[in-house]
C-alpha cells in the first residue's frame, strides 16, 4: 500500500527516463536530503558531525568509487587507499601551490590526478582478470605510498612526511566548524552520487555492466574493451581521489601516508561487500555499517564490562573486536551474500503489498 | 662489479625466495583444490608459529609442541571448512575471498587473545651464522640457517609431490582440482577433500611459521608474509606447486639484487613494492603466470 507505483502513468519520454521514476522514491529522497542538509546540522552535536557522519559520507564516496569499478565494471581492485592517497596529497599541493584556484577546482584536479594513476594501474586489466588483477592492483597500493613517502615535493618537504591540511575557503567563507565541513562534504557526495546513479543508466554504464557480465561477449558485440575498462578505472579512481581529498580536509586535518594503508583498501572493500556489490545504495549502507559498527562494538564492550564490574584490559578488547568483526563479516557473507541493499529490496517488495497478504 | 659479492647477493636472494615459496605453497594448495584465494594464509602462519612458541615457553617439549600445534592446525582447517566454506559453496570467488579476509581478522584476534601480543624468539637449533668453510674458501658468506630452510622447503615439496602423486587421497585431491563436478560424479567426497586440503595448508603454514619465526622472531609482522607471497603466485601461477617454488626463487633473487644495485639510486625502501611491479611486468607477457592454467574464454 505504502509503496505502490500503480496509477503513476508516464505520458512523456522525459518522465519515463527520470532518475527516480516512482513518486514515493522522489519523496523519500527529497525528505532524506532535507533531513541531511537542514535537520542534521541543527540537531547533531560536534562529536556526531565530525567523528561519525562526516567520515561516513567520505567512506560512502570511496565505496561508491570502488563500486563503480568492482560492482559495475567487474574489475576487482585492492588499490582504493592508494587512489585516496593520491587525491589527498595532490589536493594539498594544488591548494598550497595554486591558492588562486579555489577549493572545488583543486579537488577536481586532485581527483583527475587520481584518475590518471588509476588508468596507469588499470592497464594490466586489459590482459588479466580476477585475482591476478586484484593482486596486481596491490602493486599500485605499495608503489604509490612509497612514492609519497620518498618524494619530498609531494609533502612539501615535511620532515616526517605528515602534511597539515590548510583551512579551505568556499565563496569567502572559511570551512572551520564541523557543521560547515559536514555540509561541504555532503554537497560533494550528493552531487557525485547522483552523477554515478545517472552514469550507470547511460551507454557507458551499460557498457560497464556488459564487460562485468562477460568481457569476451561484450567485445564481440562491439564494446571497446580498452576504452571501457580504462574509463571504469578512471571514474572509480576519480571518486576515490575526491574522497581522499575530503578525508584529508574535512575529517583528518593532519595526514600521514600511513593513513592510506592496505587496511583502508580492505575496509572500503568490506563496505561494498556488506552493502551489496552493484547498487549505489549499497555503498551508503555498507559505509554506514563499517563506520558505525566499531563504535557500537566499543560501546557494547565497555557497557558489558561495566555491568559485570570487571576491568577488561585494552589489548583484550581490541582483539575481541577483531574477532567479532571478522566473524560478523563471515556471518554476513553466509546469510546475505548480496548485501544490505538486497534486504532493502526485499523490504520494498513487502511494502508494496503491506498490509495485505497478497 | 664484484662477482663474489654479486654471487653472495644472488644466493642470499634465492634462499630467501625459498622461504617465500613456503608461504606461497599454502595459497596454491588451497586455490588448486577449492578455487578459494585464501588470504588468511599469513594469519595461519602467524597463528601456528605463535601457538608453537607459546607452548614451548610454557615448558612443553618441542617435539610434543610440534605435534600439538600440528593437531591444532588440522582442527583449524576442518573447522574452517565446516563453518566458513561449506555454507558458501557455489558463491562467487570474491565472496569466498572476502570470507577469508574475515577469517584473517578472527585468527589474528584469536591468536593474540590466547597467547598475548608480545614478540617471541624462536630457536630451532640452527644458528643464523655464515658457513665457515665457504667464507674461508671463496670469501662468500651464506647463512647456515638459510641452507637449512632451503633443505626443509625442498623436503616439504618432495613430500607433498609424493603425497599428490602416489596416495589415494592425493589422487582425489588432483581430481578435485581438475574438475569439481566430475570428481563429485565419480564419488569423491568433496567436503572431506576440502577439509584435508585446509589441514595440509595448515601444516605448511606451521613449517613456514617456524622457519620465518626463527629468522625474524614470532611477531605480528608474520601476518604480512601473505603479502610477500602474492607476487610469487602471480609469477608462478595460482595453480602450480612448481610455479610457487620457481616464482619464489625469481622474486627472492631479483628483489635482493634490485635492493643492492638499484635501491640506492632511488633512495631505498623499494622492497615494499619491487616484487609487485616485477610481477606486474611479468604478467603483461604471460597473463596466467609461468605455470598457471591457460584460460580459454568461450562465449
Amino acid at each position: 500500500m505504502l509503496y505502490r507505483e500503480a496509477g503513476q502513468f508516464k505520458s512523456s519520454y522525459g518522465e519515463d527516463q527520470q532518475i527516480f521514476p516512482i513518486r514515493q522514491d522522489r519523496i523519500a529522497i527529497a525528505l532524506l536530503l532535507v533531513v541531511a542538509f537542514v535537520v542534521v546540522p541543527l540537531v547533531g552535536n560536534q562529536y556526531w558531525l565530525s567523528a561519525l557522519i562526516t567520515p561516513f559520507l567520505i567512506f560512502a564516496l570511496a565505496a561508491l568509487g570502488l563500486n563503480i569499478l568492482t560492482g559495475y565494471a567487474g574489475q576487482l581492485s585492492l588499490g582504493t587507499a592508494a587512489f585516496m592517497a593520491v587525491g589527498a596529497f595532490m589536493a594539498y599541493n594544488f591548494v598550497l601551490r595554486m591558492p588562486w584556484l579555489g577549493v572545488i577546482p583543486s579537488f577536481v584536479l586532485a581527483g583527475l590526478c587520481a584518475a590518471l594513476v588509476g588508468v596507469v594501474f588499470g592497464l594490466p586489466s586489459l590482459r588479466i582478470k580476477g585475482f591476478y588483477l586484484a593482486v596486481a592492483t596491490l602493486a599500485c597500493q605499495f608503489f604509490v605510498l612509497w612514492v609519497i613517502q620518498r618524494w619530498g615535493w609531494i609533502t612539501n618537504n615535511s620532515a616526517s612526511g605528515v602534511i597539515t591540511a590548510q583551512t579551505i575557503t568556499l565563496f569567502g567563507y572559511p570551512l572551520t566548524s564541523p557543521a560547515a565541513k559536514y555540509l561541504f562534504t555532503l554537497s560533494v557526495v550528493v552531487v557525485l552520487a547522483l552523477a554515478a546513479k545517472n552514469l550507470m543508466r547511460s551507454e557507458t554504464g551499460r557498457a560497464f555492466m556488459a564487460v562485468r557480465d562477460m568481457d569476451v561477449a561484450a567485445s564481440v558485440i562491439g564494446i571497446p574493451m580498452m576504452k571501457t575498462k580504462l574509463l571504469a578505472f578512471a571514474i572509480s579512481s576519480f571518486y576515490c581521489g575526491v574522497a581522499g581529498a575530503l578525508y584529508a580536509y574535512t575529517y583528518l586535518g593532519t595526514v600521514e601516508p600511513e593513513a592510506f594503508t592496505l587496511d583502508l583498501s580492505f575496509r572500503v572493500l568490506f563496505m561494498i561487500i556488506i552493502g551489496g556489490v552493484g547498487p549505489i545504495l549499497g555503498s551508503f549502507l555498507g559505509a554506514a555499517f563499517i563506520t558505525l559498527f566499531p563504535i557500537l562494538l566499543n560501546l557494547a564492550t565497555s557497557g558489558v564490562s561495566h555491568a559485570l564490574g570487571i576491568e577488561v584490559p585494552h589489548a583484550m578488547v581490541s582483539n575481541l573486536e577483531l574477532i567479532v568483526f571478522g566473524s560478523l563479516i563471515i556471518f554476513f557473507l553466509i546469510v546475505e551474500p548480496s548485501g544490505l541493499a538486497r534486504l532493502w529490496q526485499i523490504t520494498k517488495e513487502k511494502l508494496r503489498l503491506w498490509p495485505f497478504p497478497h | 662489479m664484484d662477482i663474489v659479492f654479486f654471487f653472495e647477493v644472488l644466493t642470499g636472494g634465492l634462499l630467501a625466495g625459498v622461504m617465500y615459496s613456503l608461504v606461497a605453497l599454502g595459497f596454491v594448495l588451497i586455490y588448486k583444490a577449492s578455487g578459494v584465494f585464501n588470504f588468511a594464509q599469513g594469519a595461519m602462519v602467524f597463528f601456528a608459529a605463535l601457538t608453537f612458541v607459546s607452548l614451548v615457553e610454557r615448558g612443553m617439549n618441542s617435539w610434543v609442541a610440534l605435534v600439538v600445534t600440528l593437531v591444532v592446525m588440522i582442527v583449524l582447517g576442518v573447522v574452517t571448512e565446516r563453518v566458513v566454506l561449506r555454507p558458501l559453496v557455489n558463491q562467487p570467488q570474491i565472496t569466498l575471498f572476502m570470507a577469508t579476509i574475515g577469517l584473517t581478522f578472527v585468527l589474528e584476534g584469536l591468536s593474540q587473545l590466547v597467547w598475548g601480543s608480545q614478540p617471541h624468539n624462536l630457536e630451532v637449533g640452527i644458528p643464523d651464522v655464515p658457513i665457515v668453510w665457504l667464507t674461508e674458501k671463496w670469501n662468500v658468506s651464506i647463512s647456515q640457517f638459510d641452507i637449512f630452510a632451503a633443505l626443509v622447503a625442498g623436503a616439504l615439496v618432495a613430500v607433498l609431490a609424493l603425497f599428490f602423486q602416489k596416495t589415494r587421497i592425493g589422487r582425489a585431491l588432483r581430481a578435485v582440482a581438475d574438475d569439481h563436478q566430475a570428481a563429485l560424479a565419480v564419488g569423491i567426497p568433496l567436503q572431506h577433500i576440502w577439509a584435508i586440503v585446509w589441514a595440509v595448508a595448515g601444516g605448511v603454514a606451521l613449517v613456514a611459521g617456524l622457519l620465518w619465526g626463527a629468522r625474524n622472531g614470532v611477531q605480528f609482522a608474520l601476518t604480512f608474509l601473505a603479502l610477500k607471497a602474492l607476487p610469487v603466485l602471480l609469477i608462478g601461477g595460482f595453480e602450480s606447486i612448481p610455479g610457487a617454488i620457481l616464482g619464489g626463487l625469481i622474486i627472492g633473487a631479483s628483489e635482493k639484487l634490485a635492493e643492492v644495485y638499484f635501491g640506492p639510486m632511488v633512495g631505498g625502501g623499494i622492497e615494499s613494492w619491487f616484487a609487485y611491479v616485477m610481477a606486474l611486468l611479468f604478467l603483461l607477457v604471460r597473463p596466467e603466470g609461468l605455470f598457471g592454467e591457460k584460460h580459454i574464454d568461450r562465449v
